[in-house]
Parts: structure tokens; C-alpha cells; sequence
């Protein structure tokens, strides 16, 4: 029922008329939904909204991100998620009981960790440990991408990143903030998943981008049988 | 609108342009990767280079606003922008430019979400020849666009000149220091792109009320295509992004 | 989002096994792409890029009065702004250490291979003398701002040409340009820099790679008949061993091969 996509400008017109309703990145001026920021215009029915191509994470409820340990305090951590607010852990937030004096032991400055989003408030955001899959992520790289691309580097039902991980034999852990951990048997087999990742990127506007991928995947990469991965696989 | 021919003694514009013509433009967004939005400007040699960081964090503290996000700009030239080398680092001048800048800009943005942030805008003008300021408002304009700031509107600005009794568009720097007559005015001047209204608006010469009306008016109309330039860039389909 | 520790293991690890990221060998650069003469009120302009890395140089020449200890030479003064607007952790404000020493490297490596001919710049022995001002600004940080700058400056030199100076009024006519070129000689300073990373040297890092290291040394090298150095400066925390300074030393003839093939590849520098 959505028709087709076209990028508007801020101040633009996406439609006009009584019958339509101000959706995301839009309002409504006497009889026109308006374009607030910059991004696609998704007429469905009676809303209109804005599918924006930029601009930085949003933190919502229940998302799973990850993160960058930035500091240490007498309770928790603090965590960069690539958002203007501050995201903290707290140490209560973590499934096994941690010693006051632990705290570095278990998550220190400069590691990586995948976690969910508990709380959003106005200006901070908490994040929990408490779910299958989340913790400290040890070994591999890390790469980051706009926020926006995210939907589309997971695919429908998780599609597109499933084709990549079996592709590579990489373990994927995709954050809604844009930021992915990518774990491979081998070092090209990390640096092969990224660079999918970052085509998926670049042509997220394409059709039929799935078999493009599954083209791109199989012209670099070298036959081989699957190595399984000890560790279990996280998915999002 | 026509210049009073028998009064004025500009009667041909020194680089042959049409008096309601601006120079060769040119935008493109997306030139400084590591930004959040960035964007090119040009009007003819005037290259105005625009980036926007943020919504951020801002420090120090008490710079906060806690109520919704500040707009922070700073307008700065390359030293070999201009004829005379302009030593380095921010003068008067520049940030007296900064600050309008802000303004013109500030009020299409709606930074309520984002309270105790900054956005930070940087224009730097490459290469300048004349209606410096107009066309790091248009880069300015398109980079926070592209950043994916909140905004209301576009924001399109141009400089008309009063060459003697002659209304120009976008006024060269032959122009500003044109001696004739009634000299130069030079009339820096941006519009809103969906309500109309009038955000920067600066004068130094001199000119009657009327003249002042045209002016405006002739700004204006020069100021919807310079939008719809503004508009093409934004999108123009990229094969690489982020 | 600062680097995080495993990216950078990740790297050292990678790095050890003679790869990185995007395939290139721990001695290569990146593609460099060169525009000249961009900028109109310029007596000279360069426009440089490695990958992603983008710096713009210009020339701007004035007239002087010379310093009293070399009357009869012309001076260069270079400097270096670290736009806030190329990267997230350049703040407005005054050159930091940063841009100060980055300025001071390619300045050295400049004056001290006697690539200008200073003498040549004089117009009246202590009176008149011109000044080369060469200024460097970034315009994207993805790595090796140092290597960036010392060859977008270069190329700038290279390309200048004197504004017109009025001998009776004793004024630079600025905007009106001449053809000729600066007094340069054939003694060309080529500069590069050798990034540690764990146990390695690497050249042309980017970002991420330029962050894992803690330690470089730059170079500034003329090739003429016999390899020269003109100017070092090793920067950062970490020391250097005596055979890795000695293979350091060994491997500037090949670097410097390399770096210049590259060049060529885009501009002809000789």
C-alpha cells in the first residue's frame, strides 16, 4: 500500500489534504504534512512520515546496542553508544553479583559490550545486562555504520545478515546504534563481512540488493567447508 | 526590474552578467566524510565549505541550555582565500559572521529532543570573491540537511548589491569596490525557504527606502533558485555513502 | 567513538602477520589523488588526498624587511590549522601542539634540504626581501595528516608563482600573478613517516591504525645523486631499539621508491 519512495528536503511538501496525518519527521500546516528534516517520504495509507537517511541514533526501549566502556565508577560504567547522552550500567544490572572491587576485572575502559537499552529517560539512558547473548565481546573488530542503515544490514527477518555471517563463517552482532562486532575463524573472514556490511551500506537504496550481496559474497570469497564456532551464535 | 539608466552609471555588469543573474553556482553535499553532514557552496570563485557535528554532548557544562540543543557556528576563511593574506585565526569580522550565521540558521531548527546538546557548524571559505557569508549559509543550510538535524525549512541567501543606482544580484568583489557615484551597497540577505521569511539581513553603503524594498524583493526571487540548486544536491542519488 | 582495545589488538595482531585492512603492504600508501592551482587568489595551491585523508596548502607570497643575521635572503614561514571542521577531535581555538609540531616537521624538512635557493628571494640586500607563507590546512582526518601536509606544501612550492611587484611604489600588486616560478632548486624534499604498532612500522595509517600506534618517526629525504636525510623527528611516547631504527633506515631507499611511483602516478614531480 506504500507508494513509491522519493527523498524530500526539509520544508518540503509530502501531501495535502484533510484525509492525511503527520507521522514521523513531518507536521501538519493548515492542509499540508510538511518534511522536518531530511529523508524518504512514506505515504501508507493516511500517514505520512519521514524514513530519515541520517542523522544519529535514537535510543528506544529494549534495543540491543553496543558500546564502548568509557569510565568506571563506584557502581557501574559509563558506555559511549554513540548517542549525545550518557548510557550507564549498572553494576546491579548484570546477571551475576560483581565485588565492588571487580568492576574493572569484569568490563574495563575500552572494551566492548553488547547490551540492552532498560531506560530511556530525557537526558540519560540505562543499559542491563540481563538477556541471552549480552556481555563483554572479546576478539575480533568492530565497525560502525549510520544508525539509519541498520534495518537494512539485518534484512527481513534478519535475512541479509544471516547470508553474511554463513557466507563468512563470522559471528555478527548487529546494535541498533549502528555499531556491529564481527568475529571470524579467520582475519579475512572478519574483514570479508565488513566489507559486505559496508556494500549493504552503500547501496541500501538498491533493488534487489540480496542477490547483489550473495554475488559480491561469492566472488570474494575463497570455497571452503564451514569451521563450526565454539561459541554459540548471537542474533538480533 | 530595471536600473534608472539615464541616472545610474553602472549600466553593465564588469563580468557581463545579466543584473538579476548570479555567477556560476555550484552545491554538493557529502564532501567531508568524517562529518555528520557537510556541503559545498559556490558562487562562481566563492566556495564556501560547510560541516555539522552533532547533536552532541557540550561542555562544559555550563554552556548547556536544558531545554532543547544550542546551535554553535563558527565562520572562518583560508588564509590564501582572498588577494592579501588574511592571517589566521578568527577576527572581528569572522565572528560577527559566525554569529549572524547562527542566527539566520537557528530558527529552523527544533532541537526540543535534544536538550543539553550542541550542534556544531564550521564554515570555512575556501576560496572568496565577494558574498562570502551568503554562500557559507547556503553550504550551512544543505550540511544541516544532510547531518539529519531536525529542521523546519531550508534557508537560501544571496547579496544584492547597489552598484551606484543599480540593483544587482550576488554582487562579485569588482563590484563591492566599485567607486562611481553612489559607490557600492552591499546587502547580504537569506530567506526561508517554506514560510518566506527573512533571516539575515545586513547593509553597509548607502540607499533609499524604496530601493530597499526592490532589494528584498529581487533577493528573494534570486534566493528560490538558489533553493532549488540546494534542493538538487540533496538528491542527487550517491552510489557511496556514509 | 574513540578506538576500542580489541579493534586495536585486532590490528597489532593483523599488522604481525605482514597484512591490513584494506589489503595494502605495512610499507604501501594509500591512492593519492593531487589538483593544483585550485585556488585563484593563491600565488600557489595544492589540494591533496590519501584515501580519504584530505589537506589543501596554498602559497601566499608577500615583501618584507629581511631578518638582520641574512639580509640578503627571503624567509618561509609555514604554518598548519588543524580544522575542527576535518575531524570530531580537532576544537576550535589556536594551533594546539599538535598542529604546531606537525607544522614544524614539514617546515624543517623544507629549509633544511635547501630546496628554496633563500638568496634568490632578495630584492634590495637588506631592505627588501620576499617571504614565502606557506599555510596548511586539513580538510578530512582519516589518518597521516604529517605525509599529507609535508607533500600538499611541496606541491604548492612547486606550482607557485610570484605575484607583481611594483619596483617604484615598493608594492606587491596582490591578484595579478606573473609566470614566474619560485627560485627552487633540484634538492626536493620528500617526507614520510613510520608509525609503530605493537612491534612493527607501518606507513600511511589510517585512522584506526594511526591510534593503535603510540610512537613515529618522520623523515624528510632528498633523492639526488646520493640519498640524503634532512630532517627527522620522532614523535610519541613509545622508544625505538636499535635494530628496528636500523631497519627503519635501511628501508628508505624502497619507501621512498614506492612514494614516489605513487606520486607520479597523478603528478609528474620533477
Amino acid at each position: 500500500m506504500s507508494e513509491e519512495r522519493k527523498i524530500v528536503i526539509p520544508g518540503e511538501i509530502l501531501a495535502s489534504g484533510d484525509e492525511f496525518l503527520p507521522g514521523d519527521g513531518t507536521r501538519k500546516e493548515a492542509k499540508d504534512i510538511i518534511a522536518s528534516r531530511y529523508g524518504l517520504a512514506e505515504i501508507s495509507g493516511r500517514l505520512a512520515k519521514i524514513i530519515p537517511l541520517s542523522g544519529g541514533y535514537i535510543p528506544r526501549y529494549g534495543n540491543t546496542i553496543i558500546g564502548l566502556v568509557t569510565d568506571i565508577t563506584f557502581n557501574g560504567w559509563l558506555v559511549d553508544i554513540n548517542s549525545p547522552y550518557s548510557a550507564f550500567l549498572s553494576v546491579m544490572e548484570v546477571p551475576r553479583f560483581i565485588n565492588k572491587n571487580e568492576l574493572a576485572e569484569f568490563l574495563d575502559i575500552g572494551d566492548i559490550v553488547a547490551c540492552r537499552i532498560s531506560n530511556v529517560k530525557r537526558k540519560s539512558i540505562d543499559l542491563s545486562l540481563k538477556a541471552r547473548g549480552l556481555g563483554k565481546l572479546e576478539g575480533g573488530i568492530t565497525l560502525h555504520i549510520n544508525s539509519n542503515k541498520v534495518p537494512r544490514v539485518i534484512g527481513k527477518e534478519g535475512s541479509m545478515i544471516r547470508q553474511i555471517k554463513e557466507a563468512t563463517n563470522s559471528e555478527v552482532i548487529v546494535g541498533q546504534n549502528g555499531l556491529i562486532w564481527i568475529k571470524g575463524d579467520k582475519i579475512e573472514n572478519e574483514l570479508k563481512a565488513k566489507e559486505a556490511i559496508l556494500f549493504v551500506v552503500s547501496k541500501s537504496y538498491v533493488e534487489g540488493l540480496t542477490e547483489k550481496v550473495k554475488e559480491f559474497l561469492e566472488k570474494n570469497m575463497p570455497k571452503e567447508t564451514k569451521v563450526k564456532i565454539s561459541t554459540g551464535e548471537k542474533e538480533i | 526590474m530595471t536600473a534608472k539608466k539615464e541616472e545610474s552609471s553602472y549600466v553593465k555588469r564588469s563580468d557581463g552578467r545579466k543584473f538579476d543573474e548570479t555567477r556560476e553556482m555550484r552545491a554538493e553535499v557529502g564532501v567531508i566524510k568524517n562529518a555528520d553532514g557537510s556541503a559545498l557552496f559556490a558562487f562562481g570563485d566563492t566556495v564556501a565549505v560547510a560541516a555539522v557535528y552533532g547533536p552532541k554532548h557540550l561542555h562544559p557544562q555550563h554552556l548547556q541550555n536544558p531545554q532543547k540543543g544550542i546551535l554553535r557556528c563558527v565562520y572562518d576563511m583560508l588564509s590564501f582565500s582572498v588577494p592579501e593574506r588574511k592571517k589566521p585565526g578568527p577576527s572581528r569580522r569572522s565572528q560577527e559572521i559566525s554569529k549572524v550565521t547562527e542566527w539566520a540558521l537557528s530558527s529552523t531548527l527544533d532541537l526540543q529532543d535534544f536538550p543539553n546538546t550542541v550542534v556544531d557548524i564550521f564554515i570555512t571559505i575556501i576560496s572568496a570573491n565577494a558574498s562570502t557569508r551568503v554562500a557559507g549559509i547556503n553550504a550551512a543550510s544543505m550540511a544541516l540537511a544532510h547531518a539529519g538535524v531536525p529542521m523546519k525549512e531550508m534557508v537560501s541567501a544571496v547579496s544584492i548589491g547597489k552598484i551606484d543606482k543599480t540593483l544587482v544580484v550576488d554582487v562579485s568583489k569588482e563590484e563591492e569596490d566599485y567607486e562611481e557615484g553612489e559607490s557600492a551597497t552591499d546587502i547580504p540577505m537569506a530567506f526561508l525557504s517554506k514560510s518566506g521569511k527573512m533571516s539575515l539581513l545586513q547593509l553597509d553603503g548607502e540607499i533609499r527606502p524604496e530601493e530597499l524594498k526592490r532589494a528584498l524583493k529581487m533577493g528573494k526571487e534570486a534566493c528560490k533558485k538558489i533553493y532549488e540548486l540546494q534542493e538538487k544536491a540533496l538528491k542527487e542519488k550517491k552510489t557511496e555513502e556514509e | 567513538m574513540e578506538i576500542s582495545k580489541l579493534t586495536k589488538k585486532r590490528i597489532q595482531e593483523y599488522i604481525k602477520e605482514g597484512k591490513r585492512f584494506d589489503g595494502r603492504d605495512l610499507l604501501d600508501f594509500r591512492d593519492i589523488k593531487i589538483e593544483t592551482d585550485i585556488i585563484k587568489n593563491a600565488e600557489g595551491s595544492a589540494r591533496v588526498k590519501f584515501g580519504d585523508t584530505e589537506v589543501l596548502a596554498g602559497v601566499k607570497m608577500d615583501v618584507g624587511t629581511p631578518y638582520a643575521d641574512s639580509e640578503e635572503s627571503g624567509n618561509l614561514i609555514t604554518t598548519v590549522e588543524l580544522l575542527p571542521l576535518s575531524s570530531p577531535r580537532f576544537e576550535p581555538g589556536p594551533p594546539g601542539i599538535e598542529a604546531i609540531e606537525l607544522a614544524r616537521i614539514v617546515d624543517r624538512g623544507i629549509r633544511e634540504s635547501g630546496y628554496i635557493d633563500f638568496d634568490k628571494l632578495c630584492i634590495k640586500k637588506g631592505e627588501k626581501v620576499w617571504n614565502i607563507l606557506i599555510d596548511i590546512y586539513s580538510i578530512n582526518d582519516a589518518g597521516n595528516l604529517i605525509d599529507v601536509s609535508a607533500l600538499a606544501a611541496l606541491i604548492a612550492l612547486k606550482t607557485a608563482k610570484f605575484p607583481k611587484y611594483d619596483e617604484k611604489a615598493e608594492k606587491v600588486l596582490f591578484g595579478e600573478i606573473t609566470n614566474k616560478k619560485l627560485p627552487l632548486t633540484d634538492k626536493m624534499p620528500i617526507t614520510f613517516t613510520y608509525y609503530k604498532v605493537g612491534k612493527n612500522t607501518i606507513i600511511d595509517p589510517v585512522s584506526d591504525e594511526q591510534e593503535s600506534s603510540k610512537s613515529r618517526i618522520s623523515v624528510s629525504l632528498m633523492n639526488g645523486k646520493e640519498l640524503k636525510i634532512s630532517a627527522i623527528q620522532k614523535g610519541g611516547e613509545e622508544p625505538f631499539g636499535k635494530e628496528e631504527t636500523e631497519a627503519i633506515i635501511d628501508s628508505f631507499p624502497s619507501v621512498l621508491e614506492v612514494y614516489i611511483k605513487k606520486i607520479e602516478k597523478t603528478f609528474k614531480l620533477e
